[in-house]
C-alpha cells in the first residue's frame, strides 16, 4: 500500500516536473536548431538534420535533390555556405546519399544572437548597475537596521512604521510619479535613474533587524567594557555574524536587479544604456520571426541567474522560504 | 532605558532614509497629486480637481482593464494555492530526489520573466506552437491562444454544442493563455513556502491521528489545512498583490492588451496611458485607485484572517 502510494507520488510530482521545466527544454532546443527545421515543424526536442549528399569517388558534397528518374538524378550543388554553385547536374542516382544527423546542434545561433543586437553591452550595464545597487543596498541596510535594532532614539518607531509602511507599496503605484521626479533631477538616461533609487532596499533592513536583535546582548557588553565605540561594534562583532543573512539579502537584491524590467523600460530611451532584460525585449520586436536567435538570447539572459541559483540553490531556496514564515 | 536625544543614531539611519523619502515617499506623494492634474511631462500641468477621476469612471477601456486583472486574479490566485498546496504537501512526503523536485519547481520562479515570456509567446503560438502540438496529440484542434478574443468558457462550452450568454463567456482564450504562464512562473514560490508551513506542523497530530483511524484524507482537511491556514493567508495576500502588478507578460506577450483589449491588465493600461499617451494625470488617477483597490484588500484578507486562523 505505501509502495503504491509513494509511485504514485514521484509519478506526479514527475509529470508536474516536466511541465515546470519543459518551457526552459524546448527553449534551449528551439535555440540550437537551424530556423528552417523550426518552421518545418517535425522536430520537437532534439534538433536533427537531414541532407543529400553527392558521392563523387569518395568525395562528398552538399547537393539539393531536385528529382530522382530512375538510375539518373537532377541535383543542384551547393557550395559550404549551402548556396547553390551548379545548377541541374545529372548524376547516378546510386552516387546520392541521404545522411541523417541527430542531434544536430547549431551553437552558432548564440555567436549570432550575441553579434546581432549589442549583448555585450547590456550584460555589462546590468551587472554595473546590479552590483552598484548591491553595495548601496548592503550599506544603508546594515546601518538602518543597526539603528533599528541596537539603538534607542525618539522616533524609532515613527521611522520603522513609516518604512514598513512604503514597503507595502507596489512599484506601478509610483512608476509615473517617479519619472516626473528623475525628470525633474535630469537623472532620465542615466545610470543614476537605474541605481540610485534602488539603493535602498526596506525589505533588506527588516531582514537585517531581525538577525541582529537576536545576537547576544553579552557581546556588545563585552565590547564596551573593553572601549569598542559603536560603530566598531558594528565592523567588528555585528557584521562577522551576519554573513550568512548578508549573502542571502545580496542574493535577494542581484536577482532582482537583474530581473527587473519595468523600470529600466520607463527610465532609460538611449540604446547604450539599455539593461538586459531591456535589450531582450527590443530584440524580441525587432527579431519576431528569427525564432532561434530569439531563444538563444533569451538562454544565455537568464544562464547567470541559473548558474547562481544551482550553485546555491539549497541557501536560495531556504533564504525564500524564510519570507514566508511569520515571527 | 530612558530614551535620550542623541545625534548617532539618526546618523546611521541617515542614508536609508534620505533614499526612502525621496524614491518612495515623495513619489507616492506626488502620484496622489498628480491624480488632480492635466499632466503631459511639459511644465507643470493644470490643476482640474476630480476631473480624472470622473473621466475614468465613464472611461471603457479602465473597466475592461479592471475586468481583465480581475478575472486573472480571480483565477490565477485560487489555482496557485490549490497547485502548490498539493505540490508541497507531495514534496513533504517523499524521502528521494526531494532536493532536485525542489529545484526544478523552483526554477521558473527565479528566472526573469522577459525570457519566459518571450518563451510562452512562441509556445502559445497558433502554427508552430509546443501547446497545439501536445494538445494535437490527444485529439484537440489548434486553438488560438493568444490572438482568440472569445472566451474560454465559451470555447469550452461551444465544443460540447452549448452555447453560452455573453456574460458567462468569461476571460478571453488570450488572458487565458497569460494566467497559464503567469501560474506557472510564480508556482514554485508559494510551493517552497508551503512546504516550509508544513514542516511547521508536529507530527504529534498525525500520529494521533493514524491511532484514532483517520484517513489520509481526512488528516489533510482536518489538520494539514486548519494548521496551514496562517501560510495559506500569507500565499493569498502576496499572490493576489503581486498578480495585480502583472505588467511585462502583456508587454511582451501581446500586441498592446490585444486583441480587442482583452488582455490589456491594469498596470499595463497604467503604462499605456502614462508613457505611450502621455496622460501622465489620468495615468496617476487609475494608478491611486488600483493602490486604493489593493490596501482594501489587504485590510479585508487582514480581517478575515483573525477571524479565521487557529
Amino acid at each position: 500500500m505505501d509502495r503504491i502510494r509513494s509511485t504514485i507520488t514521484y509519478l506526479i510530482l514527475t509529470i508536474f516536473g516536466l511541465t515546470m521545466i519543459i518551457p526552459f527544454i524546448w527553449m534551449i532546443s528551439t535555440a540550437l536548431m537551424t530556423q528552417s527545421e523550426f518552421n518545418k515543424q517535425e522536430t520537437l526536442f532534439i534538433p536533427k538534420e537531414e541532407y543529400y549528399v553527392w558521392n563523387n569517388e569518395g568525395v562528398k558534397e552538399r547537393i539539393l535533390l531536385v528529382m530522382e528518374e530512375g538510375d539518373t538524378s537532377v541535383i543542384h550543388l551547393l557550395d559550404e555556405e549551402l548556396n547553390i554553385k551548379e545548377e541541374y547536374k545529372k548524376v547516378p542516382s546510386a552516387q546520392i546519399e541521404l545522411v541523417r544527423k541527430k542531434p544536430s546542434l547549431h551553437f552558432s545561433n548564440f555567436v549570432k544572437a550575441f553579434k546581432k543586437v549589442p549583448f555585450g553591452l547590456y550584460f555589462y550595464n546590468t551587472i554595473y548597475v546590479s552590483f552598484l545597487s548591491l553595495i548601496g543596498v548592503l550599506f544603508t541596510g546594515l546601518l538602518a537596521a543597526y539603528a533599528f535594532s541596537r539603538m534607542e532614539f525618539r522616533g524609532r518607531d515613527f521611522f520603522f512604521y513609516l518604512f514598513l509602511s512604503m514597503m507595502m507599496v507596489p512599484q506601478p503605484i509610483y512608476m509615473i510619479s517617479s519619472y516626473i521626479l528623475l525628470d525633474k533631477l535630469n537623472w532620465l538616461d542615466t545610470y543614476n535613474a537605474l541605481i540610485i533609487p534602488w539603493t535602498a532596499n526596506i525589505f533588506t533592513i527588516f531582514l537585517f533587524r531581525q538577525h541582529f536583535k537576536a545576537l547576544p546582548k553579552e557581546l556588545f557588553d563585552a565590547a564596551a567594557i573593553d572601549g569598542c565605540s559603536v560603530f566598531g561594534m558594528l565592523w567588528r562583532i555585528v557584521i562577522p555574524l551576519s554573513k550568512p543573512i548578508i549573502a542571502t539579502a545580496s542574493v535577494f537584491s542581484l536577482i532582482s536587479s537583474w530581473n527587473s524590467f519595468m523600470w529600466p523600460l520607463v527610465m532609460i530611451n538611449r540604446p547604450e544604456l539599455r539593461v538586459l532584460q531591456v535589450g531582450l525585449s527590443y530584440f524580441n520586436q525587432e527579431a519576431s520571426t528569427q525564432t532561434t536567435l530569439l531563444m538563444a538570447a533569451s538562454t544565455f539572459s537568464i544562464i547567470p541567474i541559473l548558474i547562481l541559483f544551482f550553485f546555491a540553490q539549497k541557501q536560495i531556496i531556504a533564504s525564500y522560504a524564510k519570507t514566508g514564515l511569520k515571527d | 532605558m530612558k530614551t535620550k536625544w542623541k545625534i548617532s543614531p539618526y546618523l546611521y539611519l541617515l542614508p536609508a532614509l534620505v533614499i526612502v523619502i525621496a524614491f518612495r515617499l515623495i513619489p507616492i506623494v506626488m502620484s496622489f497629486i498628480i491624480s488632480f492634474f492635466d499632466w503631459s511631462l511639459q511644465g507643470t500641468g493644470r490643476f482640474i480637481g476630480l476631473e480624472n477621476y470622473q473621466n475614468m469612471i465613464h472611461d471603457p477601456v479602465f473597466w475592461q482593464s479592471m475586468g481583465n486583472t480581475l478575472w486573472l486574479v480571480i483565477i490565477q490566485v485560487p489555482a496557485s494555492i490549490i497547485f502548490s498546496l498539493f505540490f508541497a504537501v507531495l514534496l513533504n512526503r517523499i524521502k528521494y530526489l526531494k532536493g532536485l523536485f525542489r529545484t526544478v519547481y523552483f526554477m521558473p520562479f527565479v528566472t526573469s520573466l522577459v525570457a519566459v515570456s518571450i518563451v510562452w509567446k512562441l509556445i502559445f503560438n497558433e502554427q508552430t506552437g509546443l501547446m497545439n502540438t501536445f494538445l494535437g496529440y490527444v485529439g484537440i484542434s489548434p486553438q488560438g491562444w493568444l490572438s482568440e478574443s472569445r472566451g474560454i468558457f465559451y470555447l469550452m462550452f461551444q465544443d460540447i454544442g452549448i452555447n453560452l450568454p455573453r456574460y458567462l463567456h468569461g476571460p478571453s482564450q488570450a488572458l487565458f493563455a497569460i494566467i497559464i504562464m503567469t501560474v506557472w512562473k510564480g508556482l514554485g514560490y508559494n510551493t517552497i513556502i508551503y512546504l516550509a508551513g508544513l514542516q511547521n506542523i508536529s507530527k504529534v497530530y498525525y500520529e494521533a491521528a493514524e491511532i484514532d483511524g483517520a484517513s489520509k484524507s481526512k488528516q489533510f482537511w482536518h489538520i494539514t489545512v486548519p494548521l496551514i491556514s496562517p501560510t495559506t493567508f500569507y500565499v493569498l495576500l502576496m499572490t493576489t498583490i503581486v498578480s495585480f502588478q502583472t505588467f511585462a507578460q502583456i508587454y511582451l506577450m501581446t500586441d498592446k492588451g490585444g486583441p480587442l483589449n482583452t488582455t490589456k491588465l491594469i498596470v499595463y493600461y497604467i503604462y499605456e496611458k502614462g508613457f505611450d499617451l502621455l496622460e501622465m494625470g489620468y495615468a496617476s488617477a487609475v494608478a491611486l485607485t488600483l493602490f486604493i483597490l489593493i490596501l482594501g484588500l489587504t485590510i479585508l484578507q487582514r480581517r478575515l484572517e483573525r477571524h479565521v486562523t487557529y
